[in-house]
């Protein structure tokens, strides 16, 4: 019996193998995947242990503490409420984490490398959150935020949300981004207030600038203007004729209530913002120009910003399948922010206002970013805004042409109204027609200022009103927000 | 070195354990345990200690081994408990002192254990009675869907513990006078080896037992236990894999014939099993779903979720995660923790190997592991060295229903198997585990006594 003995135990020995083998799975080879289970409260719940870090605004205004909640808990609360509800997010146990509560959490949280946790095991000391000052301006995002309700309770026909963009254009940092409708994350911790912000047909928990994209109307035209001048194809002084009634991949395009212009040059062209004239630039240069130019702007990808990717919508044209498309569109149309079934140019605020943000700093696009600085609980800089170039768009000599076309607009064209205390403004107007039976417009403004220094670049829009244009109702609020930051 | 002197220096090492473990749960959560419960670290030292002492005047020539490596296992569960909940620590080691006296009233009154052989029809049909105890009337309870625990007014004992030991006595015996028998007079057809159908009735018996046990205790864990070291022994006895391997069919065919027209306690533990992640793996209603039931997928998962912060090396003793903190602690919670407001479900029973695997990392859980792999060395050990068939059988069903039992538990913890309520031998908290191991333990060191004791002819072992 005794040889039967023997290989009973290698039998035995056998299936503790696979014990050890499966713990192995559970405990090392499996455990990141284990950890991301969505029925997994670990991590939040030993998070919530964590004093988590303070977010404050470049302005010092708090946003964002941690309070104990007993037991060893804290709890997240906002002192700003509904200011900063968009973009900063929320993070709660309940309902998770969203904004920049999320895309700065290893920061917020104090993650660290696992030396340094080892250290600190070692130590005994407990692991606490960073703190963390954001580029966001409070002065300048509370007059956006108003700026935006205001457009919306008094324009004729003004229905769902609006956003606004500013950007320091030497620095990528975001200055303001506002959205509305917006809500107060206070609120999401209770379910029901959660459930109904979620189903409200207002969105108010999407972030608008960056999640949310439209037809961007004639800002788009500063694209093309880079496109055309950059490629060297164009010069500001070559002529076209642009009637109304000029035919874009076969089909008759209008100018703007149906106006003729004749043959006019391209300061011309952009001042009164002539359809006819920038879709034939856009058929001239082609789709294969086109596209390199607004993958330079950024877009076909998500904006490179410090923000949850789920949380952000790459722009371009879109066909009717919901994809980005690289050709077969009708690049006359893109070239004016429009497009057709094979490609309907959708841009989101964010990216239009990278776009002046890359005009206005000579040609160089810089990675926009949230992060002013961070540091750790002993006071010590952990982490600080390092300007960062994303792309080189154009040249410099193409920077300084398109500056001088949208001073053009700003001083005789369709933003003529406007003016900031920053100095001589640059901009473009837009106005996207959604209904033109009903005269539903969708409108924009982007635009920098001083126009030889450019300190802010912006980007301001509503989503929806009955028969209003871009320099009338999207300007003044960017040129509210540019005031404000003036006097920051 | 004498062999008890060798148990003696093979106790320093569980000194230090429990020395070393109860100074670490202390020095982590003082601000919530009292230093009075550091003595019952001290408590257990002594019991092993006497247990010592009592093993050099009763049973000189025993294996100095299995008594330290039991006593680690021990050292080991008794500071993770401690680490659990300072109370359960003190009962568990009040129960050591309950199984010290079940431990030696086995080795004073069955000296001579071959006279087990004469009852052991009485054995086996009393261990029968023991497993049906828990479905009855009145003393019965079900724990999970499996009835597993007979009351005694606050008194619960599980009889199934008691019970392996007395199934093994009986298939140590019967088999040791039927395996000529099996192995000689088997005809061999169309290759297979057929033994005589009259000898089948009582093994029939003891399948048909399991598949009792699984319908109406719905205990597959005990099942496949009981099951398994009784193959093991069919297969020592008898050197036929065929056996086993007809048995191991039977036993799968009764389980899936069982498990998909019984009562759905074993379905489900199955597709929990195969289902770890569904949503909702053993298809419960609308309703049910909303009654906060998951037919135990939540335990396993958590389980797992435990298991995954432990890495290589463990978050170390007291610093997972187990009791909700704060806000996360649930209002009702009348028993207390660890029986609820634990975000691992029995962590000090079922799953204290997913907390021993968090705090301690995988090499923590493979010394553990590593402990009962030992003991499995020295039980089979002594099985070899035996000097007549019962005492080889004897030592080899008893060795092999414990490592089975701690592969089964470990195994439905780690999803090796599906998930089964026995409990980790030595290690989990509970009375009846305790006693009846430690008669375990008595039996096989009795065996080993008699093996290595030196003879007539002078052949020191």
């Amino acid at each position: 019996m005794n040889k039967q003995i023997v290989r009973l135990y290698g039998f035995v020995l056998l299936l503790f193998v696979f014990l050890v083998a499966f713990t192995s799975r559970w405990a090392v080879l499996e455990a990141d995947e284990l950890e991301d289970e969505t029925d997994n409260r670990r991590p939040l719940i030993e998070e919530q242990r964590i004093e988590r870090g303070t977010i404050t605004s470049a302005d010092g205004t708090l946003i964002a503490e941690s309070e104990r909640a007993g037991g060893g808990v804290f709890v997240r609360t906002y002192p700003t409420g509904a200011l900063f509800g968009n973009p900063v997010g929320y993070s709660f146990v309940d309902v998770g984490r969203i904004g920049i509560e999320s895309s700065e959490n290893d920061l917020l949280s104090g993650e660290q490398n696992e030396f340094a946790s080892i250290i600190d095991q070692l130590s005994g000391s407990t692991r606490e959150g960073a703190d963390i000052t954001l580029t966001l301006d409070a002065g300048a995002q509370r007059v956006a935020v108003d700026a935006l309700q205001s457009a919306l309770s008094s324009t004729p026909g003004a229905e769902g949300g609006g956003s606004v963009v500013a950007l320091e254009p030497d620095t990528g940092a975001v200055k303001v981004m506002a959205s509305v409708p917006g809500y107060d994350p206070n609120a999401v911790q209770d379910e029901a207030t959660f459930q109904q912000l979620r189903t409200d047909e207002a969105a108010p928990l999407l972030n608008r600038p960056t999640q949310s994209t439209y037809q961007p109307g004639s800002t788009m035209k500063v694209v093309t203007a880079v496109a055309a001048l950059d490629s060297g194809e164009f010069t500001p002084d070559t002529t076209l004729e642009a009637n109304s009634g000029v035919e874009i991949s076969g089909v008759p395009l209008a100018n703007s209530g149906g106006q003729d212009f004749g043959t006019i040059d391209m300061t011309t062209a952009l001042t009164n913002s002539v359809n006819t004239y920038w879709a034939q630039v856009g058929e001239e240069l082609g789709t294969d120009t086109m596209v390199e130019y607004m993958e330079r702007f950024g877009f076909y990808a998500d904006p490179e910003l410090d923000y949850p990717d789920n949380q952000m919508r790459a722009s371009g044209p879109y066909n009717s399948d919901g994809r980005l498309v690289t050709e077969g569109f009708d690049v006359g149309r893109v070239a004016i922010g429009q497009g057709g079934e094979e490609g309907q140019l959708l841009s989101a605020p964010m990216q239009m206002a990278e776009v002046a943000a890359a005009v206005a700093n000579g040609g160089k696009l810089m990675k926009p970013t949230f992060l002013q600085e961070a540091s750790d609980p002993d006071g010590r800089q952990i982490a600080e805004l390092d300007p960062d170039e994303q792309s080189e768009v154009m040249s410099d000599e193409t920077s300084a042409q398109v500056t001088e076309l949208m001073v053009g607009v700003a001083n005789d064209g369709t933003a003529s109204g406007l003016s900031t205390s920053l100095g001589q403004l640059a901009g473009k107007t837009g106005t996207a027609e959604i209904n033109v039976e009903e005269g539903l417009n969708r409108p924009w403004f982007i635009g920098f200022a001083p126009a030889e220094d450019p300190q802010i670049a912006v980007a301001a829009m509503l989503e929806q009103c009955t028969g209003c244009f871009g320099g009338e109702v999207a300007g003044p609020v960017a040129m509210q927000v540019m005031d404000a930051l003036a006097g920051s | 070195m004498s062999a008890r002197n060798r148990e003696l220096f093979a106790l320093i090492p569980v000194a230090l354990l429990v020395t070393a473990g109860f100074a670490a749960v202390f020095a982590e959560g003082s601000d919530v345990i009292t230093d009075a419960s550091l003595i019952y670290g001290g408590y257990f030292l002594a019991i092993c200690v006497a247990t010592h002492i009592f093993l050099r005047v009763a049973l000189p020539h025993a294996d100095a081994y299995l008594f330290p490596l039991c006593a680690a296992l021990a050292a080991i569960g008794l500071v993770v408990l401690y680490r659990i909940d300072e109370t359960l620590a003190v009962e568990q080691a009040t129960v050591f002192l309950l199984g010290l006296g079940a431990f030696a009233a086995t080795i004073v009154f069955l000296r001579d254990y071959h006279a087990l052989e004469r009852y052991r029809y009485l054995i086996a049909v009393g261990s029968l009675a023991l497993l049906m105890a828990p479905r009855l009337p009145g003393i019965g309870s079900q724990v999970n869907g499996a009835y597993l625990a007979v009351d005694f007014g606050p008194l619960s004992f599980q009889p199934a513990e008691i019970a392996k030991i007395g199934v093994v006595i009986f298939l140590a015996s019967y088999l040791n006078e039927k395996r000529e028998l099996f192995s000689v007079a088997a005809r061999r057809i169309a290759g297979l080896t057929i033994p005589p159908l009259k000898h089948f009735g009582p093994l029939l018996v003891v399948w048909g037992a399991a598949m009792v046990m699984l319908v109406f205790i719905r205990d597959l864990g005990s099942s496949l236990m009981f099951f398994g070291a009784f193959l093991a022994l069919l297969y020592v006895a008898t050197n036929r894999l065929s056996y086993v391997l007809a048995g191991l069919a039977m036993f799968l065919v009764g389980a899936t014939f069982f498990a998909s027209s019984g009562p759905g306690h074993v379905q489900d533990r199955i597709d929990i099993w195969t289902n770890t992640f569904d949503e909702n793996p053993c298809d419960l209603t609308e309703r049910q779903l909303d009654a906060g039931q998951d037919c135990g997928v939540g335990q396993i998962r958590q389980s797992l979720y435990t298991q995954a912060e432990g890495g290589l090396f463990g978050e170390g003793l007291g610093q997972s995660l187990l009791k909700l903190p704060g806000p996360f602690f649930p209002d009702s919670c009348e028993e207390g923790f660890p029986f609820c407001g634990s975000i691992l479900p029995e962590p000090h029973t079922d799953f204290i190997f997913a907390v021993i695997v968090a705090e301690l990392g995988l090499f923590g859980a493979c010394g553990l592991i590593a402990l009962y792999a030992l003991i499995g060395l020295r039980g089979f050990k002594t099985a070899v060295m035996a000097r007549d068939g019962f005492s080889k059988l004897l030592a080899t069903g008893l060795t092999a229903i414990f490592c089975l039992q701690a592969f089964v538990i470990i195994g439905g913890v780690t999803k090796v198997i599906p998930l089964t309520g026995v409990t980790m031998p030595f290690v989990s908290y509970g009375g009846s585990s305790i006693v009846a191991n430690m008669i375990l333990l008595a039996l096989l060191l009795l065996v080993s006594d008699n093996a290595r004791r030196p003879t007539g002819e002078g052949a020191a072992l």
